[in-house]
């Protein structure tokens, strides 16, 4: 029953744009398929992508999975799922990474729903290590180690598929490192012959309106966020004021975002995005572990909170015991003053 | 006639963890922790009352899965304005992964019948994986619109709905019976005083049974109990993995295929830290260290 399928990852494109999660997935697959001596292999679905291909040779993949059809664009779950199912069904890869993105999330439930295969969602960790079922009594080898959070975030949990392959998980963006690209990486595409039925293209577009993030996050070396601390909108200004005067952007912790003083477009954490910046100041941020999976990584982290017993300063650097209102404006006049 | 499920779930508050939410031995105690309705279930249940403010002959069921005493949520849902509540309890479902869960649900939803539209949060708070939506639309064999954050049109030829994607909307058509899960985007009317006065007496079988006498004759009374109760409008509607035609071998732990193999207690790491005093010369000192390692500038 062992499974020597290749590790195969979604490539997700938006108007023949790769996502970044998808390079990141292939590069933690070519970890994963190294270490069980297989290979890495995406499925790449839309019309008119097919450039898209040499992107995920240069990060590892030895074989694209090329679906092209007017059906497939844009993006509708039906047919994605169904493709890829017949894909499945055909090569049974041991492995399935999608990124967690709002693509992903309807995507890999759907098509887990009909192999009846497990799905974990937004996997910080995948290792491969060894299995012991001792209420039933099987041991596997080499499966995959799905690690999340759980529970609110204050369990981690290790999660193993001990049925029906592939082993499928999501992983948010910005979780796993993206590898360096090499020029000199090739592979080969596979055509697919795109089969779908009425069936799978009764979802029907009828407006799409989307526009690119201004909010740039991942690429920023300094991040000074707020939180639930800032105590309102109005008041967010002093986090951009300090984020403008340092050369840096501004995020928020999901406490600040739900109470909408702030678009979700700035969240960090495990339902928003990953950082990893050379400064990371917290405001007014009690520091769940859902933010804290978010940024903790940060190189220096900084945090401002009125609580001394506030989570946050466990993973800081700097604890500013005080209030954010009479903090910043200090941390601003004392940077204008030295820069 | 429209008839629209809306699948509705009591979670733990984990927004509100305290410090007795974990046991000495690293596992959750749930019992320390609130049970609340799932945040947007309630938008669930508010969009499904929107379409029978706006539409005629709209009949709205609130399902869920869970111990007896999730009965709560369903009475919620009673008091907003739902028209009938279904439980669908058995110690068969423990343990349930989402893939579990969703045959259990998409049973219930078959059990029910001749629905038009099922409705869902998005996702829950206690595990935030969003799969369980999706997984049951799979399983009923209809289509699903993800992320919606309005109706814009039904007839029983289609619905039209307007949904999130990344950095926009959609509006997607869809004909019926469909699957939708419902954002944060609508606010979710308060119970209704009225209807507070009438449902907070609603009850299940399972919730009647655990007052009666150690000695009582469980199955006559219980029987009168669902009589009586229904005559009123007050009974919530329960039934079995049994009865909902449920597969033993597809529910519980027997039907996950995700197993826990190991759970730790979340460890904080504290590496070298350094305080700060909250006055000007802390500050600039801090600053100046930053600048100095060029960290900053």
């Amino acid at each position: 029953m062992e499974n020597r399928g290749n590790v195969w990852v979604f490539a997700e494109q938006e108007g023949g744009k790769l996502a970044d999660v998808s390079l990141e997935l292939v590069s933690k697959a070519c970890d994963l398929a190294s270490r069980l001596g297989t290979k890495v292999e995406a499925v790449l679905l839309g019309n008119h992508v097919e450039s898209c291909a040499e992107t995920l040779f240069r990060y590892g993949c030895s074989n694209v999975f090329l679906a092209e059809d007017e059906r497939l664009e844009p993006f509708t779950v039906l047919p994605y799922a169904k493709v890829i199912m017949d894909l499945i069904l055909e090569h049974k890869p041991n492995i399935l990474l999608f990124g967690a993105t709002m693509k992903g999330r309807e995507l890999a439930p759907r098509i887990a729903s009909q192999k009846r295969a497990g799905l974990t969602a937004d996997c910080t960790d995948l290792q491969i290590d060894d299995f012991e079922d001792k209420v039933n009594k099987k041991s596997y080898k080499d499966k995959l180690m799905q690690i999340r959070p759980a529970f609110g975030g204050n369990i981690i949990a290790t999660i193993v598929n001990s049925w029906d392959d592939p082993q499928m998980v999501t992983v948010r963006e910005g979780v796993m490192k993206m590898g360096a690209p090499d020029d000199s990486r090739k592979g080969t595409v596979t055509r697919v012959k795109v089969a779908l039925t009425e069936k799978e293209t009764v979802l029907k577009v009828m407006e799409r309106v989307r526009q690119e993030s201004t909010v740039n996050l991942k690429s920023a070396q300094v991040i000074v966020a707020g939180g639930y601390g800032v105590g309102s909108k109005e008041n967010f200004k002093l986090i951009r004021d300090l984020a403008d005067t340092l050369g840096g952007e501004m995020a928020a912790s999901r406490a600040a975002v739900d109470a909408g003083w702030i678009s979700h477009d700035y969240q960090v954490g495990q339902t928003g995005v990953t950082v990893r910046p050379k400064l990371y100041i917290a405001c007014g941020i009690s520091g769940s572990v859902q933010h804290r999976a978010g940024m903790s990584e940060s190189k220096k982290i900084i945090a401002v909170n009125t609580d001394p017993s506030a989570p946050i300063f466990s993973v800081a650097h700097y604890g500013i015991i005080g209030d954010l209102n009479s903090v910043i404006p200090m941390m601003i006049k004392a940077f204008k003053a030295k820069a | 006639m429209y008839k629209v499920i809306v699948f509705v779930k009591q979670v733990p508050d984990t927004k509100n963890v305290t410090g007795d939410a974990m046991k000495p031995d690293g596992t959750v105690n749930r019992a320390a922790l609130p049970a609340i309705f799932n945040p947007e279930d309630l938008n669930a249940v508010e969009l499904a009352l929107q379409l029978k403010d706006r539409y005629e002959d709209v009949k709205v069921v609130a399902a869920t899965m869970g111990p007896p005493n999730a009965a709560k949520v369903l009475r919620d849902a009673l008091c907003m304005g739902a028209d009938e509540a279904v439980l669908l309890t058995d110690r068969a479902f423990a343990g349930s992964d989402t893939l579990a869960t969703s045959y259990a649900l998409h049973c219930v939803a078959k059990k029910i019948g001749d629905f038009d539209l099922v409705l869902c949060g998005r996702q829950a708070i206690d595990g935030d994986t969003a799969q369980v939506g999706p997984q049951i639309a799979e399983k009923l064999g209809i289509p699903q619109i993800s992320y919606v954050q309005e109706v814009r049109e039904l007839s029983k030829e289609k619905i039209v709905a307007k949904r999130a994607i990344e950095g926009g909307y959609e509006v997607l058509s869809s004909p019926l019976p469909a699957l939708l899960t419902v954002v944060d985007a609508n606010t979710p009317r308060p119970r209704n005083a009225k209807r507070v006065m009438k449902y907070k007496k609603a009850m299940g079988r399972s919730e009647f049974a655990s007052t009666l006498p150690a000695d009582a004759d469980k199955a006559s009374a219980v029987a009168e109990f669902e009589k009586k109760y229904a005559e009123k409008g007050l009974l919530i509607t329960e039934y079995t993995a049994a009865e909902a035609g449920a597969d033993p071998a597809r529910c519980g732990l027997a039907g996950s295929p995700t197993k826990v193999k190991q759970i730790m207690s979340v460890v904080l790491t504290a590496g070298d830290f350094k305080n700060v005093e909250p006055t000007e010369a802390g500050v600039s000192q801090l600053i100046h260290e930053l600048i100095t390692d060029h960290t900053l500038g």
